[in-house]
């Protein structure tokens, strides 16, 4: 069989297609996240710091650290997992800093994503990206 | 998944009021996220720790909602701030009803 320049674009077009399909409709369910938790209000960048490894080897365990200054809760999203909620920490009276850290498991390479709610209700963002050589969804 | 669970918490003997420190958390649990496919392809059902609790004499110091993206054997470290003597309490709640629970002592000064 032999493909004609046409053949090959078309194929071309739908391995594209494929590849970024399911990366968009991940991106969705962290809007919808990121829109329960602010309450569908405004989200500023800054304010919150995500420590995660530029480079996770093995995607079972990635320690990552999150961090926000004044927070109350801390919420967690992986935004290439097929369910982008990792996470959600609140801060009690008794909690030193509103910082946290733990380990958990990226499908592939993609950003870790913290929201931290202010004392005052407003949302901040942080992000950071991770790069994941084998996946840890078992799929 | 109620058996083989052993939670492990590493909290410093003693500590300076109002200065906050680190408090370790690590515990035995496979947290099977639900995702996964045996060999014939059936979904594995899921099976986690879903919440995390940590208090002081009563008072909340935090709380985290697990979902099924925490590793095997969930690691939570975080920091705790104190005024007085007195224990921490720590709950882990499962996807199958089962609480486990850990105390740790800590005198100030």
């Amino acid at each position: 069989m032999q493909f004609t320049r046409r053949d090959t674009l078309v194929m071309g077009a739908g391995a594209a297609i494929a590849t970024f399909m399911p990366l968009q409709a991940f991106a969705d369910l962290v809007e919808d996240e990121t829109d329960t938790f602010a309450d569908g209000g405004a989200v500023s960048d800054g304010g919150v710091e995500v420590t995660a490894p530029e480079i996770a080897e093995n995607g079972n365990t990635v320690p990552i650290s999150v961090s926000a200054p004044g927070a109350v809760s801390i919420l967690v999203l992986a935004s290439g997992n097929p369910q982008p909620r990792v996470i959600e920490f609140g801060f009690g009276p008794r909690a030193g800093s509103s910082s946290a850290s733990t380990r958990c498991r990226l499908a592939g390479t993609q950003n870790i994503i913290a929201l931290a709610k202010m004392a005052d209700g407003s949302v901040m963002r942080g992000t950071a990206a991770v790069k994941v050589t084998i996946g840890g969804c078992g799929g | 998944m109620a058996d083989n669970v052993k939670p492990r918490v590493r909290v410093p003997r003693s500590a300076a009021a109002g200065e906050a420190f680190e408090i370790k958390t690590l515990i035995s649990h496979t947290m099977e996220s639900g995702a996964r496919k045996d060999g014939d392809g059936n979904i594995i059902p899921r099976s986690i720790i879903n919440e995390f609790i940590c208090d002081f004499n009563g008072e909340n110091v935090i709380t985290a909602k697990l979902e099924g993206a925490i590793s095997t054997n969930p690691y939570i470290q975080f920091e705790a701030s104190i005024e007085e003597s007195g224990t921490f309490t720590f709950t882990w709640n499962d996807d199958d009803g089962s609480v486990y629970t850990d105390s740790k002592d800590i005198a100030v000064g």
